[in-house]
């Protein structure tokens, strides 16, 4: 064991700024929240005061579950988000493992394409991207963003992946194929599995941002059956006047689900290390 | 009748040229063992008579069958990893039957050649383990199982002790011995360790930057190396090389004499000074020098012998050994 976690002193230091940081990073989100239970006076005389038999009110959920589809939001948001983040996982994983297994001419170019990727931003080619979903005709269909968001997320979980690819076991893929198993056996039962970690990684990387995205939900789907749970929200933005008692619920509730996949994300996170204790 | 047949074998990567123009007869029921320093090669070998790798060019035949294009898993190969590779996800009893499910045998025979290996490897109160909950012995065990209920025609083992402490090592090695004579099933067993080969095999195939340097027996190879190579990597304490002249011979000759060749004699035609003896009980070596020459003698029995002390040493001159410059045996 290392000397420097047994020390009492060390472990107390270490904790300390835990727990510190911890608390700076959920001070905003803390805010957002009491914030949200009280009248939309209270909140501009005292923001930080905890919501009281005077100031709690629940103005702020009921005008979000009043205007519009809320829930059509929140489940469009869902559906965007799960099934991107699947496509980002699977088709990433694979281009992955072909890159990292198997030998062929322009291997690396084709690494080094696809990680290009990481550094050119999506949002260059909004135009283009637009045309193609016009001429496609799924303008203001969720299948428009989630093909953006799997192309979007694709560099950079490629890039990660394969890194981490490469360090499972050759013998192990081999004892495999020399069992009889075929590359796809070999592919979801003895590398995916292996690669956990990384892979959770990449789905919390890739959650936060397209869960939060304004731009694309905008451009490509701003009908009122597609909005995703953003775009939703923008309705008590106004230019002049902004409802914050409604925004600040519509923000409180659109923690929760992100919350709930980041829960499951880090849970394989941590199964994923601890399943690896095999050489 | 022939385990395997390689004919002209060679195997690149790239522009690195790994195996060249390898040619193997391996005999049915036969233990032979691969053996060379690390890097030169040993592991493609392997590879590519599992069909992991394909041959640059050359002919793979095992039993009566060109096998250069079918796949692993039907060429009747079953192979043990230096890292064991067992699979994380599945207990022992599943590890093993893996590759016989695969293959559509009936749950039966299954059963019965999982009984059978386990009983072999004292494995049967681990059937339900997982191999992160196995020792590294019992997790090489799990390993060689898995080879031995599919019935190979041939075991393919690639370093498999050397993830193994000295004494499992030793244990293991026996072991592996008496698999070999219980199922009479050829194997190759590759290996850098000079020991498992002499051990083990009943040929050695002794390999250099991807070339075969000499087949043969164990005590062929020993006494009848055909180069400098062969000489100096078979044998422990290994054999001494010293030029001619130090002796006062003639010729631009390497002369080589097995440590255990060389005996205390005061009219030897070695002058040594001792840097360090090693004292066993049985044995003793002396490791000395004679010029910038390196000289080991292992001398039976107990010798007073110190560091620093100057000593003559002499070989029959039938138990010497000449190469020329190249490295080739002269005769
Ligand atoms: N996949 C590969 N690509 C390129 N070079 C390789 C590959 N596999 C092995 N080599 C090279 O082949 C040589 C022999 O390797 P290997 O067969 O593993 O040696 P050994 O098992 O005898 O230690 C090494 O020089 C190694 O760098
Ligand atoms: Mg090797």
């Amino acid at each position: 064991m290392n000397k420097a976690r047994t020390n009492p002193l060390n472990t107390a230091a270490m904790h300390g700024a835990l727990i510190l940081y911890t608390l700076i990073a959920l001070f905003p989100v803390f805010v957002i929240l009491i914030n949200s239970f009280k009248t939309r006076k209270a909140i501009f005389r005292e923001p930080l005061a905890m919501p009281d038999a005077d100031s709690f009110s629940l103005i702020g959920y009921q005008t979000v579950m009043k205007q519009g589809d809320f829930f059509l939001y929140f489940q469009n948001s869902m559906i965007v988000t799960v099934a991107s983040l699947f496509f980002v996982l699977l088709f990433g994983a694979m281009a992955a493992f072909a890159l990292s297994e198997y030998r062929f001419k322009g291997n690396m170019l084709m690494g080094l394409y696809l990680a290009l990727g990481i550094m050119i931003p999506i949002r260059i080619g909004t135009v283009a991207i637009l045309e193609m979903m016009v001429a496609t005709g799924l303008v203001n269909s969720l299948w428009a963003l989630i093909l953006v968001y799997t192309a979007q997320g694709l560099p950079l979980a490629v890039f990660i992946l394969s890194e981490f690819m490469r360090q499972v076991s050759d013998d192990l893929k081999n004892a495999g194929r020399i069992d009889g198993l075929s590359e796809y056996t070999i592919f979801f039962k003895l590398v995916l599995p292996l690669v956990r970690p990384a892979m959770a990684t990449v789905a919390v990387f890739n959650m936060i941002p397209i869960w939060n995205d304004l731009w694309f939900p905008l451009i490509l789907a701003p009908s009122e059956e597609v909005k995703t749970l953003t775009l939703g929200s923008q309705v008590f933005i106004g230019q002049f006047v902004t409802d914050w008692n409604a925004v600040l619920s519509a923000l409180s509730m659109a923690i929760l689900p992100v919350l709930a996949l980041y829960v499951i994300f880090s849970r394989q996170l941590i199964r994923g290390i601890t399943s690896g204790a095999v050489k | 009748m022939t385990a395997l047949t390689l004919t002209n074998v060679n195997k690149s990567f790239g522009k690195i040229h790994v195996l060249k123009d390898i040619n193997i007869q391996i005999e049915e029921g036969e233990f032979a063992v691969f053996v060379g320093p690390s890097g030169c090669g040993k592991s493609t070998l392997l590879r590519v008579i599992a069909g992991l790798e394909d041959a640059s060019s050359g002919e793979i035949q095992i039993g009566e069958d060109v096998v250069n294009l079918t796949p692993p898993s039907k060429r009747g190969i079953a192979m043990v990893f230096q890292s064991y590779a067992l699979y994380p996800h599945l207990n022992v009893r599943k590890n093993m039957s893996l590759a016989l499910k695969q293959e559509k045998q009936p749950k039966d025979v299954i059963e019965q050649r999982v009984a059978e290996a386990s009983r072999m490897l004292d494995l049967e109160d681990y059937l339900d383990r997982y191999p992160s909950e196995l020792s590294g012995g019992q997790r090489q065990r799990v390993a060689i199982g898995r080879a031995i209920v599919r019935h190979p025609k041939i075991f393919l083992f690639d370093e498999p002790l050397s993830n193994l402490d000295a004494a499992l090592r030793m244990n293991t090695r026996i072991e592996i011995a008496g698999l070999h004579s219980q199922l009479a099933a050829s194997m190759i067993y590759v290996t850098h360790d000079q020991t498992e080969a002499m051990t083990l095999a009943d040929k050695i195939v002794v390999l250099r930057d991807g070339r075969v340097e000499q087949v043969g027996s164990p005590m062929e190879l020993y006494n009848n190396p055909a180069n400098q190579f062969v000489a100096g990597f078979l044998g422990s304490p290994a054999m001494n090389f010293f030029p001619a002249g130090v002796v006062g011979e003639g010729g631009n000759l390497t002369i080589g004499v097995r440590p255990e060749d060389l005996r205390l004699a005061d009219d030897g035609a070695l002058s040594v000074t001792v840097n360090h003896v090693e004292k066993l009980g049985g044995d003793t070596n002396v490791i000395a020098h004679a010029g910038d020459q390196r000289i080991t003698a292992r001398l039976f029995g107990q010798h007073d012998i110190a560091a620093g002390q100057q000593l003559q040493f002499g070989y029959d001159s039938a138990r010497a050994y000449r190469f020329d410059d190249a490295g080739h045996r002269v005769r």
